[in-house]
């Protein structure tokens, strides 16, 4: 059976390579080039009416959109660069405001501070002239009543001695002493 | 059982098999309209194109799905390229590159699935294809500049002794392009899949079987690239002529 | 087996056909790594230079191709 099997084999094959290439049996020649031509004009007919209008329009299509989006994003971009700036303004002019309300705050404080610092200054000096007043009457006083003493004791001295107290020279003589 | 065919007649199966066009349906001569295995590989890689491009995009969506991105990005690859190598005035001729590309990348893929016929390897297939781009080329080199796309072959950067010389060549040059245009793509895609297949005739000896097979899978990957790189080439080459014919002076 | 000398002929110049396949490797390598150290000079310039990069491979290896057709047309055509 093997024998016969390779025999055939090789029969079939010489058969074949009698008949040479096929590619150049001529008598196909005409059948090919008439159905490659049918061939070529369907798929012709195919791409140019059903599958490069669509194929085309679809990219185009997609490439629309994808224009589309980018306007849109460049146009949220825009709005978004826009609503950073309003917010950095707002930003400025709330900071601006606080710098300004803190001043303002700041220089009445102080004025306040100055008019209590003036008034309590005042009241300071009335009541230092006051108590000034007042030692300078003490001292007066205590002027006179040393004076008094002092005429008193010089009185009782000069009696004390045997002398004759003229009132008027011993006081001469006691306000002469403190004077000098 | 085809370990035993070693017999010196050649390999289990001919690598040139797999080309061979059959009536679909019953025996008999092949007449120009009868329907064959590459008539049904053709027709599916319309039916794959318009899965892909039609009732992938079919949702229009803004995001894309898996299969309607890979048609966007087919698009756009093509588009591009277009755009890069013809021109803005090129975009108009976008259609029929794409048309050429979608067909070429489609057969060349679909030709890898294990069992399948690959169309683009038939020289006759890519004869017409090359031939198509290079007549509709010249023929628009001429009605867009007139008699001024001769100036295609008149090199005027060359010293004036050098250019009749230069004149033959490029003229020889123009007239083999749709040759190599069609030989390269067809050559290609019938290398691979030869050589797939006498490494896969390897397997039948049982002592080299894992070593072919291995070399079966290396060759696979190398078709899918192979596959989709002669694809570009084809449809760059064509951009390539396009701007010639548009923009003739060197 | 008793194949005749224009078999065997075929079948010398399809492995000989082959050998054209080292030369389009060479090439595509040259260029490849051309652009690598390009790139790696100027690595802000090189992602604008990967289609003529594909383009210099294409042609290329177009004829390494070419030499491989000849020698399928050899072994399978004549």
């Amino acid at each position: 059976m093997t024998t016969q099997s390779s025999e055939a084999a090789a029969g079939h094959a010489a058969e074949v390579a009698e008949k040479g290439m096929p590619q150049l049996d001529f008598s196909t020649f005409p059948n090919q080039i008439f159905w490659l031509l049918v061939t070529l004009v369907v798929v012709y007919l195919i791409l140019t009416k059903l599958a490069l209008p669509r194929i085309s329009s679809v990219l185009a299509e997609r490439q629309g959109t994808i224009t589309n989006d980018l306007a849109a994003a460049e146009e949220l971009k825009r709005k978004a660069e826009d609503a950073e700036g309003a917010y950095n303004k707002a930003l400025a002019d709330a900071r601006a405001e606080a710098q300004r309300i803190a001043t303002e705050t700041r220089a009445e404080i102080q004025a306040d501070l100055d008019r209590a610092m003036e008034k309590a200054n005042a009241e300071i000096a009335a009541k230092s002239a006051e108590a000034a007043k007042a030692i300078a009457e003490i001292r007066e006083s205590a002027m006179e009543t040393v004076k008094d003493v002092a005429a008193d004791v010089a009185r009782d001295v000069v009696v004390a001695l045997g002398g004759k107290a003229d009132k008027r020279s011993i006081t001469a003589a006691v306000n002469a002493r403190l004077k000098g | 059982m085809a370990a035993e065919a070693e017999g010196g007649t050649g390999l289990v199966f001919h690598p040139m098999k797999q080309f061979k066009i059959e009536p679909l349906f019953g025996e008999g001569p092949i007449h120009w309209y009868t329907i064959t295995n590459q008539t049904l590989w053709m027709a599916l890689a319309v039916l794959t194109i318009f899965l892909l491009l039609v009732v992938g995009t079919s949702r229009r969506a803004l995001v894309p799905s898996r299969i309607q991105s890979v048609g966007e990005l087919a698009y756009g690859f093509i588009y591009r390229m277009v755009e890069d190598v013809v021109g803005k005035d090129g975009v108009k001729y976008f259609p029929y590159v794409m048309t050429l590309f979608m067909f070429i990348v489609v057969s060349n893929f679909l030709g890898l699935i294990p069992f399948s016929f690959t169309t683009t390897s038939h020289i006759a297939i890519t004869a017409v294809l090359a031939l198509l781009v290079f007549v509709g080329v010249t023929i628009l080199g001429f009605v867009k500049n007139g008699i001024g796309f001769l100036k295609l072959f008149w090199v005027s950067s060359a010293p004036a002794a050098l250019r009749p010389v230069l004149a033959i060549i490029e003229l020889i040059s123009y007239f083999v392009r749709p040759v190599s245009h069609s030989i390269r793509l067809a050559g290609n895609i019938m290398a691979g899949h030869a050589v797939i297949k006498v490494f896969a005739g390897f397997a039948a000896v049982l002592a080299i079987a894992p070593l072919s097979l291995l070399g079966v899978v290396a060759m696979f990957g190398m078709d899918m690239l192979v596959a989709f790189v002669q694809a570009y080439v084809f449809t760059i080459l064509t951009c390539v002529y396009l701007k010639d014919a548009l923009h003739p002076s060197h | 087996m008793e194949g005749d000398i224009v078999q065997m002929g075929a079948y010398i110049g399809a492995g000989l056909a082959c050998m054209g396949m080292g030369g389009a490797a060479v090439g595509v390598g040259s260029i490849v790594g051309n652009y690598l150290s390009g790139a790696l000079r100027n690595p802000s310039a090189a992602s604008g230079q990967t289609a003529m990069l594909f383009i210099g491979i294409a042609f290329s290896e177009a004829f390494g191709i070419f030499s491989f057709l000849v020698a399928l047309l050899l072994m399978f055509a004549v």
